[in-house]
């Protein structure tokens, strides 16, 4: 039998423990990071007074982060719009149903499309920005200086930002969907020729306020909630270096990206389990 | 850039996003059609209700009146208790009879109501006593191909 020497013995043992260790270290770093996020939040919404005191704090980020979203926004909804009544005619049309286009079009914007896609959007639009802004101000020594100075950088740079974004992406989805219905009907009665009367009737018979719209409106208010939230506490976590605003910037698109999909599941198998299942 | 330009243009963003929220309420969701402050409840009872769902439109003549609001079980008498809101613009008599129909051949299910003769007038929390239930397509199906059986049989008899 082959006995290590005892030098490699103590080698080994020490490599084990130092892996495990590492692994340990990773997974309680995370673990801090999620409750420090947490703290965060809470100490945000505590301290937003000033963002609702000084409104014109917050209407300058919802300019920076709704206003100029609105383009991008508006450009894809309408072509998302177009694209649901080309291909969705296409298959509805097999079934001699091309008059239900204006129904799949209307409820897949306004239940999921609307919501996500802005989301996204928005995310990588204007959730970046806030990220790159308090990262960078934050590189450049102005969170410090605002501390010496004793106004407290969260009520004053994050809360703002916070709640700018919390409202505009209500907004912003709902704009989607409106630009998205309209680029369906274009599309759809315009260019194809579905009959016009059906295709809004159909939408109007099937679509309900409450179900639908005002449950599309709150999965983009989590969304809002969510994006703004990622994006301020990266760019107030990140390194204050280059390459660590960078790394957050990214971390912040990709993070918020993920926890829109995954929100999205778990909010439509709340909201829409069926009409026979109550 | 000044302070009252950006004003102006949040105002802007903030009035075309709750223009887009009224346009889905309004076009695209017929917010305006049905609320409960104006609207009577009735009731009725099928023996099969078939895929009949809640919301389904409930017509007269090809005019929707009123949705399902509700779909329930009876334990004693073993039938579907279905309540109906109906749009208090529309009244109709006492003996109605309610019919679950389908639009084309397998489209969505809805409730026809054909209207009687009585002079008194339904009015909320009444029931309806002429119901006429769904068309199961598999009996339907069976049905048809007993006669189709039966009347093989008596063709080769009468040989």
């Amino acid at each position: 039998m082959l006995r290590l020497p005892p030098m490699a013995e103590r080698a080994g043992r020490a490599a084990l423990r130092q892996g495990l260790e590492r692994l340990g270290h990773a997974v309680t770093a995370r673990i801090w990071r999620l409750g420090f996020a947490a703290r965060f939040f809470a100490y945000m919404v505590v301290h937003s007074g000033t963002a609702f005191r000084r409104f014109g704090l917050t209407i300058r980020e919802i300019y920076f982060a709704g206003v100029q979203s609105m383009i991008i926004i508006l450009v894809s909804g309408l072509f998302v719009g177009m694209v649901l009544a080309l291909q969705g005619y296409e298959t509805l049309q097999r079934y001699g149903s091309s008059e239900a286009l204006g129904i799949l079009v209307a409820l897949s914007l306004v239940r999921e499309l609307g919501p996500v896609v802005a989301g996204l959007l928005f995310a990588s639009r204007a959730g970046s920005a806030i990220t790159a802004e308090i990262g960078l101000m934050k590189a450049t020594e102005q969170i410090a200086a605002m501390e010496m100075m004793a106004v407290d950088p969260i009520a004053r740079v994050v809360a703002p930002r916070f709640w700018a974004g919390v409202i505009s992406m209500p907004l912003l989805a709902a704009l989607f969907s409106a630009m998205g219905i309209f680029g369906g009907y274009l599309v759809g009665v315009q260019l194809i020729g579905v009959d016009e009367g059906a295709f809004w009737s159909q939408m109007q018979a099937s679509v309900d306020v409450r179900e639908d719209i005002m449950n599309g409106v709150i999965k983009s208010v989590v969304f809002g909630i969510a994006v703004t939230w990622i994006a301020v506490f990266e760019g107030y976590d990140a390194p204050p270096t280059a390459e660590g605003v960078s790394g957050a910037t990214t971390r912040t698109v990709v993070t918020s990206s993920l926890a829109i999909l995954a929100l999205d599941f778990v909010l439509t198998a709340l909201m829409f389990t069926g009409g026979n299942a109550r | 850039m000044k302070r009252s330009t950006i004003d102006i243009w949040v105002g802007a963003f903030v009035a075309a996003g709750l223009a887009g929220l009224l346009f889905l309420a309004l076009k695209v969701g017929n917010l305006a059609s049905f609320s409960s402050a104006q609207a009577y409840q009735v009731q009725a009872k099928f023996a099969n209700i078939g895929g009949l769902k809640v919301r389904a439109p409930i017509k007269s003549a090809g005019v929707v009146v009123g949705r399902v609001s509700e779909v329930r079980f009876d334990n004693e008498s073993y039938e579907a208790i279905v309540t109906f809101v109906i749009d208090a613009h529309y009244q109709f008599p006492r003996d109605t009879s309610a019919k679950i129909l389908t639009s084309g051949l397998l489209g969505e299910q809805y409730v026809g109501l054909e209207a009687g003769g009585d002079g008194v007038m339904l009015k909320s929390g009444d029931r309806l006593r002429l119901t006429q239930s769904a068309v199961v397509l598999e009996n339907l199906i069976s049905q048809f191909l007993f006669n189709k059986a039966a009347e093989g049989k008596e063709g080769k008899d009468g040989k």
